[in-house]
């Protein structure tokens, strides 16, 4: 069997590169035009809309693009925190869950530096990390941990699934989906790792809740699920 | 309508017509069909139809070859492959089962569209069933390779709803991935940012498998 074609595709050593290259090639700057000829909306929501003002807005269709990378930036900032804050913590023991804590770490911390600067090149204020409160799960350990690893990772693949069809640039919609498969990767894994098994009744539980079709969550019910760890 | 052209039973024919995106379109209308239910797929797909009117039913029969493959795959895997675990064959039922959902309201979906759904291909998959960890891998790079197709073509689908359903396909492909990749022991996510690829790319690396 020869499946090196396969494999070649399968492979890929310079990813963000390839970020940053359907941003628009040379940089963001195309992106950005692309965007602010296909939606003159842009002005009028204006450049610092954080999770906050993402909030306010949960019918899709009229939420800009900068809007929904600002809502992308906020729940990786969170990922990337709550990520960060498991390995300051030396709770977890296991050195296989925590290498993968830091491979997540890792990853989230790069969609956040590409986010803030898709939001940049978008002529936005890129949003700001939130504050976090995660030190009680980090308390209770690392089953836990991974729990709550596993429920926030499954909310995130939803909440990009959930905005995938309001994006306005394809350019930035190319973009938040390499996002997003990345982000079902990682949810199907730790909700293997919990012994959540595949689940497939919905919900947030299981490494495919949803069985063969995956669903969207909308903006106010992200948000909803993710306010016990915002503090206010 | 769109529905008059001919049905490509092939992949060869597909990649004839090359990318387009009248082709992304229809090839996510199977999705529609498919997270939406067949039955309820009609006004997406006539929404997609009555956008560019150009019906790509063979990108559809496209779409459905791949599912099949990776159907098959799974269906040989489970019934061929020694000294998978008691979990790890459970998994590969599971995405058996997950493709062949696929397989299924794909094939509703054509039909709907008045189109004839190809026939399945003969595969041939040569030693990946040989063992355990041939099988795992080939398996990786299967579903790695599903991700990065739904990717490439996922932008170019210009109806939202068309686009959401996709997505939801995508998805499903990506957490397939990210099982496969823990049980061989490696990061579910190979890179912080999915590659995705263009149809003639996924074309030509499949191609290997397809008997006849």
């Amino acid at each position: 069997m020869n499946d090196s074609a396969l494999r070649e595709l399968a492979d890929d050593q310079s990813s963000r590169k390839r970020f940053f290259k359907m941003l628009g090639g040379a940089g963001a700057v195309g992106a950005a035009s692309v965007l602010i000829a296909a939606c003159g909306d842009d002005d009028k929501t204006g450049g610092g809309a954080a999770a906050g003002g993402a909030a306010a807005k949960t019918t899709g269709d009229n939420t800009s693009d900068l809007e929904i990378v600002n809502y992308a930036l906020t729940l990786e900032f969170l990922e990337a925190t709550f990520y960060q804050e498991v390995l300051d913590s030396g709770v977890v023991k296991d050195p296989k869950v925590g290498d993968l804590a830091k491979t997540l770490q890792e990853q989230e911390q790069e969609h956040v530096d590409a986010l803030t600067a898709t939001a940049k090149s978008l002529g936005g204020t890129p949003a700001t990390k939130p504050k976090t409160k995660f030190q009680d799960v980090i308390a209770k350990g690392p089953k836990a941990i991974l729990e709550t690893a596993a429920t926030v990772e499954n909310l995130g693949a939803a909440a990009y699934l959930g905005q995938a069809g309001n994006i306005k640039s394809k350019d930035i919609l190319a973009a938040a989906l390499s996002i997003h498969s990345v982000e079902a990767r990682h949810a199907a894994a730790l909700n293997e790792l919990v012994g959540r098994g595949f689940g497939g009744g919905g919900g947030l539980e299981g490494s495919l809740p949803d069985g063969a079709f995956a669903k969207p969550m909308d903006m106010a019910a992200v948000l909803k699920a993710v306010k016990p760890f915002l503090a206010s | 309508m769109a529905q008059s052209r001919p049905v490509a039973p092939e992949l060869a024919t597909i990649e004839v017509h090359g990318i387009t995106r009248e082709a992304f379109l229809l090839r996510a209308t199977l999705a529609a069909g498919a997270a939406y239910g067949a039955m309820s797929a009609t006004p997406y797909i006539s929404r997609a139809l009555a956008q560019d009117g150009n019906g790509d039913v063979d990108v559809l029969n496209y779409a459905l070859t791949l599912e099949h493959l990776e159907a098959d795959f799974y269906t040989m895997a489970v019934k061929q492959v020694r000294g998978l675990g008691g979990e790890e064959k459970k998994l590969a039922q599971k995405l058996r089962d997950d493709e062949n959902a696929h397989v299924d309201a794909l094939t509703a979906t054509i039909k709907d569209l008045g189109g004839k759904p190809a026939a399945k291909p003969t595969f041939d998959f040569g030693g990946a069933f040989a063992d355990r960890a041939t099988f795992l891998k080939t398996a990786n790079t299967l579903e790695d390779t599903g991700v990065s197709a739904y990717n490439g073509a996922a932008p170019q689908i210009s109806s939202v709803e068309v686009l959401a359903a996709a997505g939801g396909i995508v998805q499903v492909e990506a957490r397939h991935a990210g099982l496969i990749r823990l049980v061989r022991n490696r990061p579910p996510a190979p890179l912080a940012f999915d590659k995705a690829s263009e149809m003639k790319a996924v074309l030509e690396a499949v191609k290997p498998f397809i008997k006849a």
